[in-house]
């Protein structure tokens, strides 16, 4: 499959419910020490989100099974948007993820480094866009340590 | 606004050495289980002298770092990349320089640079942040 055949795909939305063992959980992970991750009513750390994994499966995923080669897919970049404050427990997201853009780039010791950006917008149960994550995927044709990339 | 100014937020966050247990804790919390940052024979079959840090789990302790300073309910946006691989041993330093104070009427927009670096002085992260400060934010209300 050609890659730019890839960009707007999107997979199947999922539920996600924001919950507050998970979030303590987390933020001890993340060295996270401040009290509002600890409290009765805790938000939920930056890069908390990370944790929807736990909520998604194959059909989640605007990628087909084939579509990167595991072995050499490597993390290049993650960045988050909060629409105001970051969730709290007890938020109920429907989260639904989508190819962006996929691109091409020579490495700094030859090869080449095909990346892949998909977004999770992540909804309230009003609907309402409270949060996206961008994950920006690379795959590598050398080994993977070079600098620039990494899982 | 009080408290606030251009440059280093202060102390730097020194995390380390990285120990696996560091990356299956994170692991576990996140749901990602990609077995070359704990098995080590898988990564040796990937190519890789040992197994290495989890970038996502330092990704969380610059977020964490930055957003433990502003108040975590703050923050708007959070954008790293992920420049060099951190080994089991390393140590990681962690910082944060204001670099853009913007008055948005109800509020000020704070953009802050944060880096992570190695104790080779390698930087393993590099990312902005963003918070948007209520008028009566100081250092003492953030960290209540």
């Amino acid at each position: 499959m050609s890659e730019t055949s890839l960009e707007g795909r999107t997979g199947a939305p999922f539920a996600m419910v924001v919950e507050q063992g998970k979030i303590r959980e987390f933020a001890r992970a993340v060295r996270a020490e401040h009290p509002a991750y600890f409290g009765e009513d805790p938000v939920c750390p930056p890069t908390f989100l990370a944790s929807s994994a736990f909520w998604t499966d194959d059909a989640s995923s605007p990628l087909p099974a084939d579509a990167l080669d595991l072995s050499r897919v490597l993390h290049a970049g993650q960045r988050y948007v909060f629409h105001g404050p970051p969730p709290r427990a007890g938020t109920r997201l429907t989260g639904q993820q989508r190819v962006e853009r996929t691109y091409v780039k020579q490495g700094r010791r030859g090869g080449t480094l095909r990346f892949t950006d998909v977004v999770t917008d992540f909804r309230d149960a009003d609907g309402v866009l409270v949060a996206q994550a961008w994950s920006t995927l690379v795959v590598t044709e050398v080994a993977a340590t070079e600098p620039g990339v990494q899982q | 606004m009080a408290g606030i100014a251009l440059g280093s937020i202060g102390p730097a966050l020194v995390d380390g050495p990285l120990t696996v247990t560091d990356f299956v804790r994170y692991q576990g919390a996140s749901g990602d289980m990609n077995p070359i940052h704990h098995d080590v024979e898988f990564a040796r079959a990937a190519g890789f002298p040992n197994v290495f840090a989890v970038g996502m789990r330092q990704a969380g302790v610059l977020a964490a770092y930055v957003a433990d300073y502003f108040g975590p309910e703050h923050l708007r946006q959070f954008d790293v990349q992920f420049r060099a691989i951190a080994w089991p041993g390393d140590v990681v330093t962690y910082t944060g320089e204001v670099v853009a104070l913007d008055d948005a009427g109800t509020h000020t927009v704070c953009t802050v640079q944060v880096q992570a670096t190695r104790q080779t002085g390698e930087v393993h992260l590099a990312g902005t942040a963003v918070f948007e400060l209520p008028p009566d934010w100081s250092p003492a209300t953030a960290a209540a």
